[in-house]
Formats: structure tokens, sequence, C-alpha cells
């Protein structure tokens, strides 16, 4: 039986992941002829990564998630810098920009998404493209336009307080740019955080040089001067970094007369309308799953290779549980579940915590004995427990205090502060399993410094961490 | 044995791969002050002398008779399983013969054991409990750095270090004394559990079991990400970066958070602390290397040990802690499924044609590689499996994994023969058990875990009625029909021949005499000829593969094999005790440590206990899709909820290994021991 002859649209983080995983099952390529169409000239990169790339910690060159080999070693027809313009169901081809086609037997869309800008006078340029000093924070091409125009210590503005766009803003920050970030409503990250979450990040991120612009948008973009908001104040900026928001990619899927909402819909089989067409990432919508993260992507990347190598025809995509996660430096949050539910719900036990002046917050919802919700900010080791136990469903532990400040609290039971409060049956040397009690046995017996204990009892004889715990004991003993 | 005050004999302790140093006036133990231990012992150690004249060594040979063990003479015994094991190689093959041995064993017994399987029976069944132990660390440091000695420095080096990540160790209770070499040292411990050696340290990541390598990975993220990568040594000495990093790249510690449960601030942590240390060791131990992808785990750590630029360098490096006595040695000397002395492979026609002069043979008679460890064991008394099985130093009933299932093929073979000191719990099982001698009462060299080869003397008489090891090998080869003085008894001798056949080995002890250990020179191998030094520090140059230089190995997380479910929600994770060692068969019959631990228990977080309608103190049965074991319920707060932990020393229905996971390594071959899925229910009665 000849292969599958598979063509993935997309060589974004869905498109390539899917490649991978494809490969990963059908190595020889027994299974699955595949073609890759890429719309940009680079190689298939991380754009997670590229908050790194414009902090300047990370080159771009460093982004990569194939190499220059990868194509002709794992056996792809790659094809980068390949504009399709259209899907032909009825022959099943995909049409490019250069009049040639792609035969497919099953197509994948990953076109992923484009970036949204919002009707801000002067943003955008008559096709509706970015204007001069305008920057989508969406590409590493992006990224690279971004480190080319924020000159260190210039001003640069930020439109959209969500994730992305405090990312972006941390890093400018952290190249030394005077970083203000415009955002329409009054608190941050609105969907993922509650006021008081909000207001202690924007104390730490205050602290870290960004200034805020809440509950206004901008009116009018000025070249070269910054901008005019609704409230009548201005904003200088050099560059404007756009990131409010990102639109599905959907136009081939719309005018292949796929069913698309604000995605193309797809099923638990990652089908669309058309059982020969996949869709996967964030120009895909499924049921209960957020886009524009990696995760769902990624996952669902897993689930279709399964699918189309046949290596597990009962793999289905039932969701991701999505955690939001902020990577800034020096500002730790995430944000899972329900993170609006207050303590006025009877069935929901709310916990909260907050020291604004240490950049520190904690929520947890818990219903049923597991966690719902919860939003942490400046506790990291409580957000990783907590993010597990709401990924593994797992019971929230009895002492909620402990596990809403993690490593905050002291950990174990105290130490005595005396000889004299230590219980008799307290191990004092494990290395030779020697108890208190046994030690003041000993000394009774004449045993009365550390020397002649270690010869009683061997405390003392194995690493040796015990020495000044039995000088102590001895001391305290000599002192009756 | 007789009671007459004797002097003071050196040598070192039996238990653990530090070996040590200590002296012995009749079976008296005192500490001395050596390397490894600055003088320190722990309790094994101080009562290890408890079992030379304790009345449960074995000093006759045992012959099953009407379903009972009884006494027999060495002839008789000797006799019998000669005459079996020829009829059953005449009826069903070589290979139907299998032998099996230990990391304990002295090298002189581990070589003449490899060397008796290949000529005297002529069977490729042969393999070792080191398989359990220390493959997944041997074959990812051969992956990386073309050679494997677990420590390849000097333990004291690790007291100059700065900062030491050690990754699946706890060496406070399994190696004490080896824990005064950390104290400079800001210490960071990787364990899902907080033991004493977490205690010690100034930063604690309590991964969930199995996603190790994930947390490696994000280690090595944070270590591009943030600018810490040593480029020049990555350039310069090693390759295969680029193909590693691409992986690692998927891997930001914030993705990694959600696999492994430690946060992306503390993998950042920790990637700044070793990069700013002047000198810093990554270690790891069984916790990050007894699983079913151990090997690429171990990889991950190198990986990252790589990308800061601490191999081969003084001061700094990458090293496991080697378990057994002579875990380092006894998989270096042929008694491993694939191998010939001097750490040879057995399918590499240059090292059979070696080995074969040596030993005065045709390459060709030589068998090929044999099974694993776990799949001989699960072969024994199948269609084309052996049919007769002979071990030596191991207690497989206890220590392999599933273990009810061992039980089983063990019953299913026609001949069990056991060689021990004690009547362990897989001697119990034996159709034939040998009485033998044990380290005080022989000669034998142990190669600790620095690589650090070690003389240890006969110090007291054995027992009437015991042989050694080497004096039984000898008497069944010559039964088998092999020439005289092929098979000496004599340690040093054999030792002699041991020399010749790893010359021009990885592992090359040629130059390696009783004389210059006697006069106490240190030797770490590889000791070429007899006028060279030993080599204290490895790779300082040169890695060990052609081109000089190590190997990053482009490895991925995968996660453990059996995952817990609504049937077995939980996780457990085996390990071991201060008081007892491996198997326990030795260390439950000194009183003084039995009384300590007498029995197994089970460590579980309070909330899971109460949940499961237990209480501290109580019996419990857990539970997993292989089995279940009796353990006494342990509440310790600082469990992770979802997990629980088994001490593996114990017998009968309290083993550990009722439970665990025979899923295998694909390089190693080493069962996931660490990590399957359970249920933590009451006990019925």
């Amino acid at each position: 039986m000849s292969p599958r002859r598979v063509v993935i649209l997309g060589y974004g983080m869905a498109g390539a992941r899917l490649a991978d995983e494809i490969r990963r099952r059908d190595p020889a390529g027994e299974r699955v002829s595949l073609t890759v169409l890429g719309e940009e000239s680079h190689l298939a990169y991380n754009r997670v990564l590229l908050s790194a790339v414009v902090a300047g910690t990370m080159r771009p060159d460093s982004v990569g998630l194939h190499d220059k080999a990868w194509a002709e070693r794992t056996g792809v027809d790659l094809r980068t810098g390949a504009c399709a313009t259209a899907i032909d169901r009825g022959s099943r081809r995909v049409e490019l920009a250069d009049g040639s086609f792609v035969d497919y037997d099953a197509l994948v869309l990953a076109t992923g998404s484009r970036p949204w800008l919002p009707p801000t006078e002067g943003l955008t340029t008559e096709n509706g493209e970015p204007a001069a000093g305008v920057v989508a924070f969406r590409t590493l091409d992006d990224c690279e336009r971004i480190l080319a125009a924020a000159k260190i210590g210039a001003p640069v503005a930020v439109i959209g307080g969500g994730l992305l766009g405090l990312e972006a803003a941390r890093g400018l920050a952290g190249r030394g740019n005077i970083v203000t970030v415009v955002h329409p409503v009054e608190s941050l990250m609105e969907r993922q955080l509650d006021p008081g979450a909000s207001s202690v990040l924007v104390r730490t991120l205050g602290k870290l040089g960004i200034d805020f612009r809440l509950g206004t948008t901008a009116a009018r973009y000025l070249p070269g001067d910054g901008l005019k908001l609704d409230d009548g104040s201005h904003v200088p900026a050099d560059l404007v970094v756009v990131s409010a928001g990102v639109r599905a990619e959907t136009k081939l899927a719309i005018a292949a007369r796929l069913t698309v909402d604000r995605g193309v819909v797809i099923d638990d089989s990652l089908r669309t309308s058309d059982g020969r067409i996949h869709a996967i990432g964030d120009c895909a919508q499924h049921p209960g799953t957020v886009s524009g993260l990696v995760q769902p992507a990624w996952e669902q990347a897993g689930v279709l290779a399964d699918l189309l190598t046949g290596s597990n025809a009962a793999a289905r995509y039932r969701g991701t549980s999505v955690t939001t996660r902020l990577k800034a430096r020096d500002v730790d949050l995430a944000a899972l579940g329900e993170v609006h539910t207050g303590s006025g719900d009877p069935a929901a036990e709310v916990l909260s915590f907050a020291d604004a002046s240490r950049g520190r917050y904690a929520k947890l919802v818990v219903r049923n004995d597991k966690v719902a919700g919860a939003i942490v900010i400046g506790l990291p080791d409580a957000a990783a427990t907590i993010t597990q136990l709401y990924d593994r469903s797992g019971h929230v532990p009895s002492d909620r205090l402990a596990l809403l400040l993690g490593r905050a609290l002291p950990a174990g039971a105290p130490t005595a502060s005396s000889p004299a409060d230590l219980p008799g049956t307290a191990l004092v040397c494990r290395c030779n399993s020697v108890s208190k009690s046994r030690l003041v046995e000993a000394w009774k017996g004449g045993a009365t410094d550390v020397p002649e204990l270690a010869l009683a009892t061997r405390a003392t004889t194995g690493c040796g961490g015990c020495a000044d715990a039995v000088r102590g004991i001895a001391d305290w003993l000599g002192a009756q | 044995m007789t009671a007459e005050p004797r002097t003071a004999v050196e040598t070192h302790c039996p238990y653990c791969a530090l070996q040590c140093g200590m002296s012995l006036r009749g079976t008296e133990v005192a500490p001395r002050r050596f390397p490894t231990n600055a003088g320190g012992l722990c309790q094994k150690g101080w009562t290890s002398g408890a079992l030379l004249d304790s009345p449960a060594r074995l000093t006759s040979p045992l012959l099953r008779v009407d379903g009972e063990l009884r006494p027999a003479s060495w002839a008789d015994a000797l006799d019998l399983i000669a005459n079996k094991l020829t009829a059953i190689q005449a009826a069903d093959g070589l290979d139907a013969v299998a032998v099996f041995g230990g990391g304990g064993l002295t090298n002189e017994k581990a070589y003449l054991l490899g060397k008796f399987a290949r000529v005297a029976l002529g069977t490729s069944q042969i393999d070792y409990n080191g398989r359990f132990c220390m493959s997944s660390a041997a074959a990812a440091g051969n992956r990386a750095f073309g050679l494997d000695r677990g420590m390849p420095f000097p333990v004291t080096d690790l007291a100059e270090a700065d900062v030491v990540l050690l990754v699946g160790a706890n060496p406070a209770e399994t190696m004490p004394p080896f824990t005064q070499h950390l104290r400079g040292a800001d210490l960071i411990v990787v364990d899902p559990r907080r033991t004493p050696t977490a205690e010690l340290a100034s930063l604690h990541l309590a991964p969930s079991p199995g996603t190790d390598l994930a947390l490696a990975l994000g280690i090595l993220h944070a270590v591009v990400a943030d600018g810490h990568l040593d480029q020049s040594y990555v350039d310069d000495r090693t390759s295969g970066f680029s193909d590693a990093w691409r992986i690692a790249a998927a891997w930001w510690p914030e993705r990694v958070e959600r696999i492994t449960g430690v946060c992306a601030a503390d993998q950042r942590r920790v990637a700044a602390k070793l990069a700013s240390a002047r000198n810093a060791y990554v270690l790891t131990a069984r916790g990050t290397e007894q699983h079913a992808s151990g090997a690429d785990m171990v990889s991950g750590w190198i990986n990252l040990a790589l990308s800061l630029g601490l191999p081969g360098r003084k001061g700094s490096g990458f090293g496991c802690l080697t378990g057994q006595g002579n875990g380092q040695g006894g998989r270096e000397h042929g008694q491993k499924a694939d191998q010939l002395p001097g750490y040879r492979k057995i399918d590499d026609p240059a090292a059979r044609a070696h080995v074969a002069g040596v030993w005065g043979v045709a390459p060709e008679s030589l068998p090929g590689p044999g099974r694993s460890a776990y799949e001989l064991l699960d072969a024994l008394g199948t269609g084309n499996g052996p049919k007769a099985l002979l071990v030596f130093g191991s207690n497989v009933v206890v220590s392999a994994p599933r273990s009810s299932h061992i039980a089983d093929r063990l019953a299913a073979l026609d001949l069990l023969v056991v060689a021990d000191l004690v009547l362990s719990d897989t001697a119990a099982l034996a159709d034939v058990v040998l009485p033998v001698t044990q380290w005080a009462e022989e000669d034998g060299t142990m190669t600790n875990l620095e690589g650090r080869v070690l003389l240890r003397k006969r110090a007291i008489e054995p027992p009437d009625g015991v042989w050694t090891d080497l004096e039984v090998i000898a008497g069944l080869a010559a039964r088998l029909g092999q020439p005289a003085g092929r098979f000496p008894i004599d340690a040093e001798t054999v030792f002699t021949e041991l020399r010749a056949a790893s010359r021009g080995g990885l592992a090359d002890y040629s130059g390696i005499s009783y004389d210059r250990l006697r006069s106490g020179e240190a030797l770490f191998w590889p000791v070429p000829d007899v006028e060279h030094p030993g080599t204290p520090r490895m790779f300082l140059d040169s890695f060990a593969h052609a081109d000089g230089r190590a190997r990053f190995a482009a490895v991925d997380h995968t996660g453990p094999a059996e995952l817990p479910d609504a049937e077995f929600p939980l996780q457990a994770t085996t390990g071991r005790v201060l008081q007892h060692y491996q198997s326990g068969a030795q260390t439950r019959l000194v009183t003084e440590l039995n009384d300590v631990v007498p029995e197994a228990f089970v460590e579980v977080h309070p909330d899971t206990a109460e949940r499961a309608g237990l209480v501290d103190g109580e019996w419990a049965v857990v539970a997993s899709r292989r089995g279940e074991t009796s353990a006494r319920v342990r509440c310790v707060t600082s469990m992770r909820p979802d997990v629980v932990f088994l001490p593996f020393h114990f017998a009968g229905a309290q083993r550990a290994n009722l439970l665990t996971n025979p899923a295998l390594d694909p390089i190693s071959r080493m069962p996931e021991f660490k990590v399957c899925a359970v249920r933590l229910v009451r006990s019925p009665v």
C-alpha cells in the first residue's frame, strides 16, 4: 500500500510539531508521505522564546525548531515561502501562488493566527499593514524589527496589557527602554486576573520601570511622537508595539466553505466539516479550548499524528486544561481555572492572601476538595504545586494555608532551641541510630565529653554532622 | 574459628561502594582513616563483624531432598550440580544453563565467573544484579564520554566544590560518611522525597516521580535562555549540542513546571547557581537511573553538565554514585551479558580474539551476547529459556522487579544453585545451596565508586565447611572437564590473569599488582603498565571517544512507563534505609540493625493515609498491577500527597518489588524500579 499523502498547511509551532509527531510514529515514511507548506521563509521556530529574544537573553538563531537538514533527514517535502491560494476540496488539492498545486489524501490546516490591530487613527496604513514605527509582536521578523527600532533608552509604548504585551514590556524594560503599557480596561490580563492580582502586578512591574495607562485607549498615533490617548494624555514613543489580541487565520477555510466560527470548527478527531481536512492550533476552534497558546496546539498535534499514522485510531482530543503563565524575568505569575469566584459563593472555598509591597498575591478556589481556580503571584513553588494539583485533579491538602503559601512557611517541625526541649526518642546521630536518651544514659555512665560519648554510643562517628548537637547535650547535662 | 587475640587487619567495609576504611580485630570493627570515609563509619559498617561468627552462617552444602534442604558433602553437591548441568546442556543446548552474578563480588570472582560461563559452560546466558543498579549510568556515561567510570575523579575533590547538584541520591542514608565531602558546598538535591540528604540542601527540588528528564531539560533550557552556556567549551570539547538543544528548546521552565511540579524559578536558580560556581559537580544515583528511560535521564543530566563546561575540568565534573561494594569493578570484567573483561564488548572481534588468547581457547568458541538480567530471569524455565541457574552473590527473589513472577520462574527450573554466606531468600528456594566465604575471610580486590582499586586481604579464618567462590568455580569447572589450572583458586593468581585480559581495554588493570596495592599505592584505573601512576582524574585533556570530544545526547522526556489512573491513583517509589543493605539478606540478620528497622513501612502523606482510612503505625496493603505488599504506615508531612515510598530490603509478603514495573530501558535494560502506579488500602487483618 502506498503511503497516505498528508499535506500540512502552515509551518509554525503547530505544523512543525505535527510533522515531528508523525515522523516519530512513522520514521521511515512507510505510512505517511508528508508535505509541509510554510509561508515564512524561515525554518519553523519556537514562538514561546520570542520574549527572551526581545529581552536580549537569547539570540534569534537559537529559537529554531528544526535545522536545515531536518526535511531531508526525515523525508519531508518542505516548501518554505510557499503561499497557498486555495483549497480545491473536489479534486483534493492545494493551489499555490506560483500556479502549482499539491494533491492530498488528508489536509491539515495549521495556519495559525494574525495579530489584531485596534482601530486607532494612524496605526495602520491604507492596506491594513502596521504604519512606520508600529510593530505587532508576533513573528521572529517582528522581534528583529522591535530590536532594531527600540534603541536602548528610547521610549516605547505597548498597546495591550495581556500576557504577550506584558512579556514584551518586561523584555523591553529589561533592555533599558522607557515602557508605557496602554490597556483599555482597568485591570491587566482581566480574563486571567482579578482586580487584586492586577494591582499587585501593576506595582511589581512598576518597580521594574514600566508605566501603565489603564482604562483608556489610544486615539491617535503620531509617528515619531507617540500616542494620544482617549483621556487626552500623551504617551511619548519612538516605537509602538501592538499586542492587542489575535484572530484565527481562516481565509482559505472560508473560501473552501468549511464551517468557520471564530476559527475553523473541529471535533474531537480534529476534523473540520470536511472529513479529509483537519485543523489544529490557533486557526482551529475546538469546544472548550482557548486558542492562542502552544499547549493545546501540541496536544492536538499528538492526537492527530496518532490518527493520521494509524498508531492509535481511538485517539481523541478532549480539550486542554489551560494555565496562564507569565514568562517575564523577576515576575512569577500563574493563573488557572475560575479566577473571578468571590467568597460569596457558598459552594466554593476561596482563600486569598495579598502582600502588594513584596509583590505577592495568592488566591485559591477549591470545590469538592479539588483546585477549581487560582492566581499566584510571587510565590513560585506554591504556583507549581497548585498547578499540578489542578492538572492532575488531585485532592487539595487539608493544610490549605501551607499549600497557598508554599515555601514561605517554615518547613517541618520547629527545631528545639535547647537540648532540654528535645524528646528522649529524638534521633541525634542518624548514621548510628543514637537517640538523645541513649546519650543521656551514656553520660550518666561516665562519658561526659564528645570523644567519650562517641566511644560509648558511636554518635558522631558516621558523617560527623551531629558533633555540635552531641556537644550541646554534653554541655547541657554538665550544667545541670 | 578460634578466639585467640589477633592483630588488627586493615580492611574495608563489606557493604557499599564507598568502601570505608576500617580495621578488624577478630570480629571487632574499628573505623580507620581512608580518603573516602575520613575515619567515619555508619551503623552498618560498625556492625559488619556480626555476620562473621553469626549462627546464621551456612557451613555445609545443602541439597533439597523430598522438598527439604539437607546437609551434604561438597563432593556430593558439586557432583550432583555438574551431572545435572551436563545432562541439561546435552538435552537442551549450552544456553540451557544460566549464571547470575552480583555487584558485591570481588573483581576476581566477577572475572572468573564470566570466564566460567563462557568457557566451562559455553553459555551466553550470564548477567548480574548490577544491571538493576548501574546499567543506566554506565550506558549514558559510555555514550557521552566514551567510557564509564562512575566518578572520574577522587571523591575528595568534592571538598573544593562551591555547588553540588545531587540527583536521585540519598547518601545521608546510603553512604553516610560520603556527606563529609559535601560540607563546603552549596548543595542542591533533586528527589521526590524530602530525604535526610534533602534536609542538608540549600535547595530541594521535588519532582513528580519519573519526570527527571523533563527537569534536566528545563534547567538546560534556563542555562541557554539566561545566557549561562559555556560556548567555548561546547565548541572546543563537545559535539552534538545543537540537536540536544533543539529538544531542550521546547522545554521552557514553565512547561517543565507543569510536568514536574518544580517551579520555573527554581529551575532558573539551579542554572544560575551552577553557572556562577567556580567549581561545580553534577552527581546522579539510582533515583534518576532506575527508570525505563533511565539512560536518557542520565544523559539529560550529563547534557546539563556539558552545557556548563563541567566534565573534564579539574575541580568540576559529572559523576554517578555507584551503589554496591564492587559495583564499579563488577561491571568491568565480564559478568555482564554483552561484555568481556576490561570493559570490552563481546561482539567486538578484536576483543574476542584478545580475551580468547588469554584464556587459551578459540575466539569462535566464545558465545555471543546473552539476555539482560530481567529478561534472563523472565525466561527461566520457559520454552527456549534456561533450565538451570547458578546464582552467586545475589538475592533475586527480593531484588528483581515483579518478584512474585520471578519466584514462579525460579520454581520452573530443573536446577537452581545458590552460593551465599547465609540462607538468603533465594537460597531458601534452591535445589543446592553452597556456603561461601565473605569479605574478611578471603583475599580479593574491589573497585570503589571513584575507580580506585582496593586490596581486601584475608583477615580471619573462614568457618569450617565453607569454600571461597573461586574454589566453587574451580571445583565445578574440573567436574565439567576443564583442564587443571584454567580456573585458579588463588585470588592473586586470578588477578594476574585479569590484568592480562584487561590489557588494552577501557578498564585497563594491567599495571595494577597485589604488590603495588600492598605497598599502599592509590591506583585508579586505567593503569596500563606497572610504571604508570594510575589515573585519578580522567578526561582533563580529552574524552574517550575517537575524536576526543564528549557527546551531547539528543534525548527527550517520555515520562513513567505506567501512569496513575482511577484504579491505581498513587505513585510508589522505592529506596533504602540507613540500617539495611540491598535485599537485607545480611543486615536483617544483624540484630543491632534489625532492631532499628525490623519491618517494611510505607511513607505516606497524612492526608493520603486518612483518605485510605489509615493511621500512623497501622499495617497497610500497597497494591499494583503486579501484586501487593504489606507495610506499616509512616505518616510523613513532607511527602507529596500523590507519592508513597517503600524500602526494598524486606522479604516474603513485605517485598517492595512485588509492586515494581519490569518495563525495561531500551538501551541499558534497566527496569523501572523507581515509579509505578499503586493504591493504598487497609490491611484485611
